[in-house]
């Protein structure tokens, strides 16, 4: 069937800079560009090309430029391009519309309607390079109180304590499986996790079995609906456990690793045959209510020996906040909430673009439900979900987080262009593909460094802000949305976010 | 489902000076010295607040809970209201065995004073409440008057000591009250503030009390959002609009309620560096890294100088990077603690030993007994 679709990017070729090398024609996996020996020139199908940049970034002579295409259907504000095409490609297909990434919608994005507080005369901002400035964050339950006996100042802690994860900065990188993405770009987040002072999270892809010894002293270990790769060791061999319910780019649905992503050592870790498909059901089908989620709580802190913090995965959807409170209830020390924006590997676009809560509304108010049930310091929240910058990061730590994931800031840290084609397994960028020759493009020193400079940047960010709001240690702002103020927001969002209005 | 208005507190932005003043064997003196010690910080009050907490001054009714409460309003009719709805709901939750208006001097003195009366009382305590211990009946009650009758505000609390404060200089406040004249306690502590950003009030003035408890402040807290939120969980309403009673719920907190030594509660206040800590032998480290992991949220953070008045005992601690400096002092069985030496030179040139503690350093002095924690 004649497809008509136009393409979304042309490719200009500089013909007097081309030297045909023919880099661009291995660089690309969808076969855009392809070399014509008799006219000795290269040839690029607009049709293939997906705007990964790949090409355009390692063309030694510089000769390429990929843009948005020139062609366009008569304008309408209601009939986008983007709504034509999506159609379009239904009508040819019956099939549903894939994606991957965070959604590309205009929602509001709250981070940039918040502004940050510096100190003026009254309260001395405090220089980040000459002072101590503390980042430190430990993530997991607190008792209410402490019992310490103090004898002739000799001092004894009484209370028993839930164990916690100690950060260094208040930053941890999100669940993204190996096999979702490659070996080397999953190996290259829990270097850069171990390097940094910081927690990669495994995903529900389990974890190989020759980084346990390595890495599990900086990994947060999955248990998703699908179970895959869990045995006691797995559980064992890291500092946490993650119940994933759900994600913020597809909540209420499961996920599909598609057989051809499931290599021998992706089939081995997962425990599944080799090149099946690995499904994980939208629920946990041990779990069909708060009850249930309790008892796979506490089947987890068995089997670990209430040594690690049980953390709850779950999609800010309408009325998630009092979910969180009964995971709390359930005996969760963690909840990390992901929010509409959060990325995926592959999610159908309708539920992708339409489905969930933004992450600063979530965190403001789950943040607040916990405080009015007295329960806050019996939990720590971990936001995601669209964390793009430092100041991102800070603005969420008033708002109630105690840290954040970050997922495709990482994979962009990487090289990621966000160019959503990771469902279809062909990463130029060697992040979410099982190609061995597309992934060993990702070199785990190089892209290991990259995060860890990332973590660092960021670190110095937020020290640098903080120290202007004339505080030197993370967790006197956590949840202080004095230090905020809204611009060009509705009434009801800053009652939501419990920010005042800037001038307020 | 209504909406959750916004929170849109208020936090007071001040800067102060203090003074304290204690007899460790519990000889009792008037506030004449102490007036005269803050009188010469005049500087660094504008005029906006003054106020002192007393003692050992109401040794005739030690037994009973001293209720200081100010009726405000603009017309006496108002002030007469508030005082007839309180008076209603004390006579119902606890036995007044005498009540007084706090006797005061030449209106002149000061601005718009409010109707300051004194009620010394005993709970009564009926059904549920009777499961509670006499001390958090008072707080509960006290926090009951101050967040729901409109225009009464409970501002001392304590047994046989008081608070005194209202808007104006600290010696005018003083001079108001006749503190130099009808009282004498066997330590004094005094404030005279500088606010930036409130409207005056009487009841902003400091020391903030509960029950016993008294601060006085000088600084401003960065961190009161934060210490806000973890406060309000436990019950702690905070009304005043400042950031200082945010430390004395927390002092009340971990000191009464949790029962834990100042030594603790001075590296939860102000805790040392992480970078520090580390350096710490093991049993050291485990504790401090607990103490910061649980009680994170009490950190107060900026620039502090407090000084905490209770039965028996008076406290002084800066935060933990001494931004805001105070110096302590003693002259035989008195000890002093000031925003400036000069001050307690001025009411005793000689001193035996004069010190700058470190940030965070809690400097405590008790009847009969001085200590210098964790030196």
């Amino acid at each position: 069937m004649k497809s008509f679709v136009f393409p979304e990017f042309e490719i200009i070729r500089d013909e007097e800079k081309c030297g045909q090398c023919r880099g661009c024609e291995r660089q690309c996996a969808f076969g855009t560009h392809t070399y014509d020996p008799v006219a000795d020139r290269l040839i690029s199908d607009n049709y293939k090309c997906v705007g990964c940049q790949r090409c355009v970034i390692f063309c030694p002579k510089d000769a390429i430029v990929v843009r948005p295409t020139q062609s366009f259907y008569r304008p309408n504000a209601s009939w986008s391009r983007e709504k034509l095409e999506d159609l379009k490609k239904q009508a040819e297909t019956g099939g549903v519309i894939l994606t991957g990434c965070g959604t590309d919608k205009q929602f509001r994005i709250y981070w940039d309607h918040i502004v940050l507080n510096a100190s003026q005369v009254t309260n001395p901002s405090i220089d980040p390079l000459r002072e101590p400035m503390e980042l430190r964050t430990f993530l997991g339950a607190k008792p209410d109180l402490m019992d310490i006996s103090a004898k002739d100042g000799d001092v004894e802690i009484k209370t028993s304590l839930s164990p916690n994860l100690m950060v260094e900065t208040p930053i941890l990188f999100s669940a993204m499986s190996y096999g979702a993405i490659s070996y080397n770009a999953f190996r290259s987040l829990a270097t850069a996790a171990c390097k940094s002072g910081t927690y990669f999270n495994t995903g529900e892809g389990g974890l190989p079995q020759e980084m346990r010894d390595e890495f599990g002293r900086c990994a947060i270990v999955q248990v998703a609906s699908g179970r895959f790769g869990i045995d006691a060791e797995y559980l064992n061999c890291a500092q946490a456990v993650e119940i994933k319910v759900g994600q913020g780019a597809k909540p209420g649905i499961g996920g599909h690793l598609p057989g051809e992503k499931v290599s021998a050592a992706v089939a081995q870790t997962r425990m599944i045959p080799m090149g099946t498909d690995a499904i994980s059901p939208a629920p946990h089908h041990d779990i069909y209510s708060i009850e249930d989620l309790s008892m796979l709580i506490f089947a987890l802190k068995e089997a670990t020996n209430y040594e690690k913090p049980i953390s709850v995965k779950i999609a800010a959807v309408h009325n998630f906040a009092a979910i969180a409170s009964g995971i709390v209830r359930a005996g969760a020390d963690i909840i990390a909430i992901d929010g509409l924006r959060g990325g995926t590997g592959a999610a159908p676009k309708a539920i992708r673009d339409n489905v969930g809560i933004p992450i600063e509304l979530a965190i403001s108010s789950l943040d607040r439900r916990l405080r009015n049930e007295g329960i806050r310091n019996r939990c720590s929240i971990i936001a995601a979900g669209g964390i793009r910058c430092s100041s991102d990061v800070i603005k969420a730590i008033a708002l109630g987080a105690d840290a954040v994931y970050i997922g495709s800031a990482a994979l962009i840290a990487m090289g990621c262009t966000l160019c959503q084609k990771c469902y279809t397994g062909k990463c130029n960028w060697g992040i979410c593909t099982q190609d061995p020759r597309l992934s060993g493009r990702l070199n785990v020193d190089i892209a290991s460094q990259r995060l860890s400079n990332l973590i660092t940047a960021w670190s110095h960010e937020i020290s640098e802000m903080l120290g202007g709001m004339g505080i030197n240690a993370l967790e006197s702002l956590r949840g202080n949305r004095d230090h905020l103020r809204g611009v060009g927001l509705y009434e009801w969002e800053l009652d939501v976010l419990g920010i005042k209005g800037a001038g307020e | 489902m209504p909406r959750i208005r916004r929170e849109l507190y208020n936090k007071e932005i001040c800067a102060c000076s203090i003074f304290g003043a204690m007899n460790r064997d519990s000889e009792r003196f008037t506030g004449a010295g102490v007036m005269k010690a803050i009188a010469n910080m005049h500087v660094r009050g504008n005029g906006l607040g003054g106020g002192f907490a007393a003692y050992g001054i109401y040794p005739q009714y030690e037994d009973y809970y001293a209720f200081h409460l100010m009726f405000t309003g603009r017309s006496v009719a108002a002030k007469l209201s508030a005082k007839k709805e309180l008076d209603a709901f004390l006579c119902q939750k606890f036995d007044v065995v005498y009540d007084e208006e706090i006797p005061h001097g030449d209106e002149a003195t000061v601005s718009d004073p409010p109707l300051v009366w004194r009620y010394f009382v005993l709970p009564k305590k009926q059904g549920e409440d009777s499961l509670l211990s006499d001390e958090d009946y008072i707080v509960s009650n006290v926090m009951l008057v101050n967040t729901r009758i409109e225009n009464a505000n409970v501002f001392s609390s304590g047994k046989n000591m008081g608070c005194f404060k209202g808007v104006g200089y600290p010696e005018d406040i003083g001079v108001y009250f006749m503190l130099d004249k009808l009282y004498s306690a066997y330590a004094w502590t005094a404030h005279g503030r500088f606010p930036t950003n409130t409207q005056a009030w009487w009841g902003g003035a400091h020391p903030f009390g509960l029950l016993d408890t008294t601060i006085v402040h000088n600084g401003e807290i960065s961190s009161y959002g934060t210490n806000r939120w973890y406060l309000e969980m436990y019950g702690y309403a905070c009304t005043l609009q400042t950031d200082t009673e945010v430390i004395a719920y927390a002092a009340d907190l971990l000191m009464r309620r949790q029962k834990l030594p100042i030594e603790i509660v001075a590296k939860i206040l102000a805790p040392p560096i992480w970078n520090a800590i580390d350096q710490m032998n093991e049993t050291e480290k485990k504790l401090l890294t607990t103490l910061r992991m649980v009680y994170a949220p009490l950190l107060m953070n900026g620039p502090f100088a407090i000084i905490i008045g209770q039965t028996g005992r008076m406290i002084g601690l800066t935060d933990r990077i001494r931004l805001r400096p105070i110096t302590a002092a003693t002259r035989g069985e008195m000890f002093y603690l000031s925003s400036e030496e000069a001050s307690i030179r001025l009411i005793s040139p000689q001193l035996d030993r004069v010190w700058t503690p470190n940030g965070g350093e809690p400097v405590v002095g008790e009847l009969n007994s001085m200590r210098k924690v964790l030196q």
